[in-house]
């Protein structure tokens, strides 16, 4: 038996380290990451709430968070490869105009 | 017993995974500790009875997801990262503020004692319910992603594709 706020903690820890590694990191492939390391701390919350409530539903919302987040790294990575082409850096601080 | 052990490990596993991936530089590093953090994750899902989500986490994330970005790294050779004056600034005010904010989330959920315990196998997330809840349920979004997913790939095809090549081709076509 474990307490359910184990689970939270373990998906707030992973929360936090996707918005530190937003904030400090400087390569736009690894914001990305860290975009994706939040989403699975979300999932993980929702896995154990579902588990806490005898909701399969929250099962279910997981697979929608899964779905927009291949959704996103299709289309994000993407973006990336366009920048890269016309700035030819993955550095974000590099990357401040919008139109060249 | 062995349900609290298994838990400790992995999540032990799966927080190391994600402070190695701030840690490292090269972001093919960082990539390759993500998937060890995915794949942790699927096993604490495995814990919780989430049997299909635990299978989908390895499928689509730890497989489908974390081959684009590998394959993004490698395509575009990216090498380790600059340190900027910006990234500086960042990591003064975002470090306190981070640590702050998750030392909030941990006292809030430690100082309420009303929540439960969740055991092995509480609930079961076997396919064929999860599937009767998704195409009976949530069949009206099940379908709109469906769409979503569909624009993505078409916007995903058009921004990578170069414009002067879709021109060159047209102009052979009308030729």
């Amino acid at each position: 038996m474990i307490p359910l706020s184990g689970y939270l903690i373990l998906s707030g820890i992973l929360f936090v380290c996707g918005v530190l590694g937003f904030l400090i990191k400087r390569n736009i492939i690894t914001i990305f990451m860290s975009i994706e390391l939040m989403l699975n701390g979300v999932n993980l919350s929702f896995v154990a709430f579902a588990a806490q409530r005898h909701a399969l539903s929250g099962q279910v919302f997981v697979f929608f968070v899964m779905v927009v987040a291949a959704a996103e790294a299709a289309v994000g990575l993407a973006i990336i490869i366009a920048v890269y082409r016309t700035r030819e850096t993955l550095n974000v601080d590099r990357v401040n105009l919008l139109k060249l | 017993m062995l349900h609290l052990i298994l838990f400790l490990f992995f999540g032990a596993v799966c927080v190391a995974g994600a402070v190695n991936l701030l840690l490292q530089s090269h972001p093919i590093n960082s990539a390759l500790s993500l998937i060890v953090v995915m794949a942790s994750l699927a096993v604490e899902y495995l814990l919780l009875g989430a049997e299909f989500v635990a299978a989908v986490q390895v499928i689509v994330y730890a497989g489908a997801i974390m081959v684009l970005f590998l394959i993004t790294i490698m395509l575009l050779n990216a090498g380790a990262e600059e340190r900027t004056k910006g990234s500086r600034a960042a990591t003064l005010l975002g470090v306190p503020g981070v640590i702050i904010g998750g030392v909030l989330i941990a006292w809030t959920l430690l100082h309420r004692s009303d929540l439960p315990t969740v055991s092995l196998g509480a609930l079961k997330g076997d396919p064929s319910s999860i599937a009767r809840l998704l195409f009976h349920d949530f069949l009206l979004p099940f379908e709109v992603t469906s769409v979503l997913i569909l624009i993505a790939i078409m916007g995903a095809v058009v921004l990578v594709s170069r414009p002067e090549v879709i021109a060159r081709g047209s102009r052979k076509d009308g030729q």
